[in-house]
């Protein structure tokens, strides 16, 4: 397929995304709900932190971490592994298939037109964010120029890790169970469940070389000011270099993929 | 006398079912201790900075995860993919099929799937309880046993409900398999201590969805640190909550009118 047709075809599939998103907006709303883990983990922190600060996080701190960490989930999620297990396992594939553009170019538009209506929902949050925490976010304008950048860095790494996955269900049926793999570890390592700096020295070392701290914890320690500007850069290009990893092995993986790939059904 | 008959049936039918697929059996139960570990990690990094949080230790806080740990095993292993069937039956218009058979429908769908793998759900808790209590250096009592039993009996009947009220609004509201998910996913709050919860939150985890009782209870129990007026008033209290959801169940099921043809 030509890429001219695809950038000319990507403005209408990003259109019929967004009237989908909006289409089933009740569902959406409750999927953002069940995004609560920060918030869970707040409330066990906020209780550690009354009796004084924890590795430089006070209630406030840790009120600023969770609150920006759940602000990145809700806008930079995806989906796209169910959807392709799903429609691997009952042959709809196909249908994608015989479309005049490539599959994941329409999954990536699916799950990017929802951003708009993840940005409805993550406005009361922003807004919580602003009002209790406003003195723990950073004030160089640097890092705010960057923050954008690392949240669409970390929505391609995760759209990316998950079209991986879900090209993976070509060749293996537990897909989803490797996935679910993915999210235990990725939940520890990513700075989901605790911030990274209060691990002890060796594991966040660890963590901080892994890709999986680019899908999260990046954008919030920006936006808290935890990076010095150098460093900040320097990470970015370390997640671009991590896209571009998952980029080419989802494309290999895809391609030797749809060669053994036999529909089932209609 | 019928009924035990019929749960055995539906039981059995329900086991031979899911032990077709055998390698799931040794995934799922891998992923199962897979998030067993990463549920104590939070423990383990927040006990690393103070030796008390909200006036629980190391060890009891341990209990308490311990409980979460099996009660999530029962409601993902047994409740959630029965009830997520159900909806699968609302939508298709096939639970017509179940409302016919005269035996009640509340009893058909509630054991219609389990997950058996999830069983080592509860060998982790078994795990953590042991561990807890050699880092406490004492051992509960019979009657604390049986009074963190009891809570346990209460903790789960008071989950089903609140997922039998959840499968209730798929009967006006066809797409609720979210809200399911969004259920399974709140109840993440009940791996703390209830007493962690401050102000608004501490109230409806408390009376109005009581998650934090669910774990906390059982493992005071176990401390023989819950008071009895406590514990009966806890009991009471899911009584009263179960029959809600029973009414609630049998009112909409009188209304439901099928999807089918």
């Amino acid at each position: 397929m030509s890429t001219p047709r695809a950038i000319k075809a990507y403005p209408a599939l990003l259109r019929t995304g967004f009237v989908a998103a909006v289409a089933y907006r009740a569902e959406f709303v409750i999927w953002m709900f069940s995004t609560n883990m920060p918030l869970v983990m707040l409330a066990l922190w906020s209780a550690v932190a009354r009796s004084g600060p924890v590795g430089g996080y006070t209630q406030n701190g840790f009120t600023a971490y969770y609150v920006c960490t759940l602000l990145v989930r809700l806008l930079t999620g995806s989906w796209v592994v169910w959807e392709m297990t799903m429609e691997i396992k009952q042959g709809t594939l196909a249908l994608r298939l015989l479309r005049p553009l490539h599959p994941l170019l329409a999954y990536s538009a699916e799950n990017l037109a929802a951003i708009p209506m993840r940005g409805i929902v993550a406005i009361p949050v922003m807004a919580v964010l602003l009002f209790f925490a406003r003195g723990q976010l950073t004030h160089d304008p640097l890092l705010w120029a960057l923050v954008p950048l690392a949240m669409f860095g970390a929505w391609l790494l995760t759209f990316l890790v998950m079209a991986l996955i879900g090209t993976l269900g070509l060749f293996v049926e537990s897909a989803t169970s490797l996935f679910e793999a993915w999210l235990g570890i990725s939940s520890v390592l990513s700075g989901y469940l605790i911030p990274l700096d209060l691990f002890p020295p060796t594991l966040r070392q660890i963590a901080q070389v892994l890709p999986f701290r680019f899908t999260l914890s990046f954008p919030v320690e920006l936006a808290l000011g935890h990076l010095a500007r150098g460093e900040a850069v320097g990470l970015l290009f370390a997640q671009t270099a991590y896209v571009a990893v998952f980029l080419v092995a989802t494309h290999l993986v895809w391609r030797a993929g749809l060669k053994r790939y036999a529909a089932f059904g209609g | 006398m019928r009924t035990l008959a019929v749960i055995r049936a539906q039981l059995r039918a329900s086991l031979s079912l899911a032990l077709q697929y055998r390698l799931d059996f040794i995934i799922e139960g891998l992923l199962a201790l897979l998030w067993t570990a990463v549920t104590l990690v939070p423990i383990y990094v927040v006990f690393g900075t103070r030796g008390e949080v909200a006036g629980w230790s190391f060890p009891e806080t341990l209990l308490v995860i311990g409980w979460f740990v099996a009660l999530r095993g029962i409601l993902e292993g047994t409740v959630s993919p029965s009830l997520t069937n159900v909806i699968e039956h609302v939508r298709k218009g096939t639970l017509d099929f179940v409302l016919i058979k005269p035996v009640d429908a509340q009893l058909l769908v509630s054991l219609a799937r389990i997950e058996p793998w999830r069983v080592v759900d509860l060998a982790g808790a078994v795990g953590i309880f042991a561990y807890a209590f050699h880092r406490l250096g004492r051992f509960p009592t019979l009657l604390q046993v049986a009074a963190a039993g009891a809570m346990l009996i209460a903790a789960i009947l008071v989950l089903y409900s609140i997922a039998i009220l959840v499968v209730s609004i798929a009967f006006f509201a066809v797409r609720v398999d979210n809200l399911l998910y969004l259920f399974q996913s709140t109840f993440d709050v009940a791996r703390w201590p209830s007493n962690v919860f401050r102000g608004a939150l501490a109230v409806i985890f408390t009376y109005v969805l009581p998650l934090a009782l669910m774990t906390t209870y059982p493992a005071l129990a176990l401390l023989g640190k819950l008071e009895l007026r406590t514990a009966l008033g806890a009991l009471a209290g899911t009584v009263a909550f179960a029959g809600v959801a029973r009414l609630v169940w049998t009112t909409s099921i009188s209304r439901y009118t099928s999807a089918s043809s």
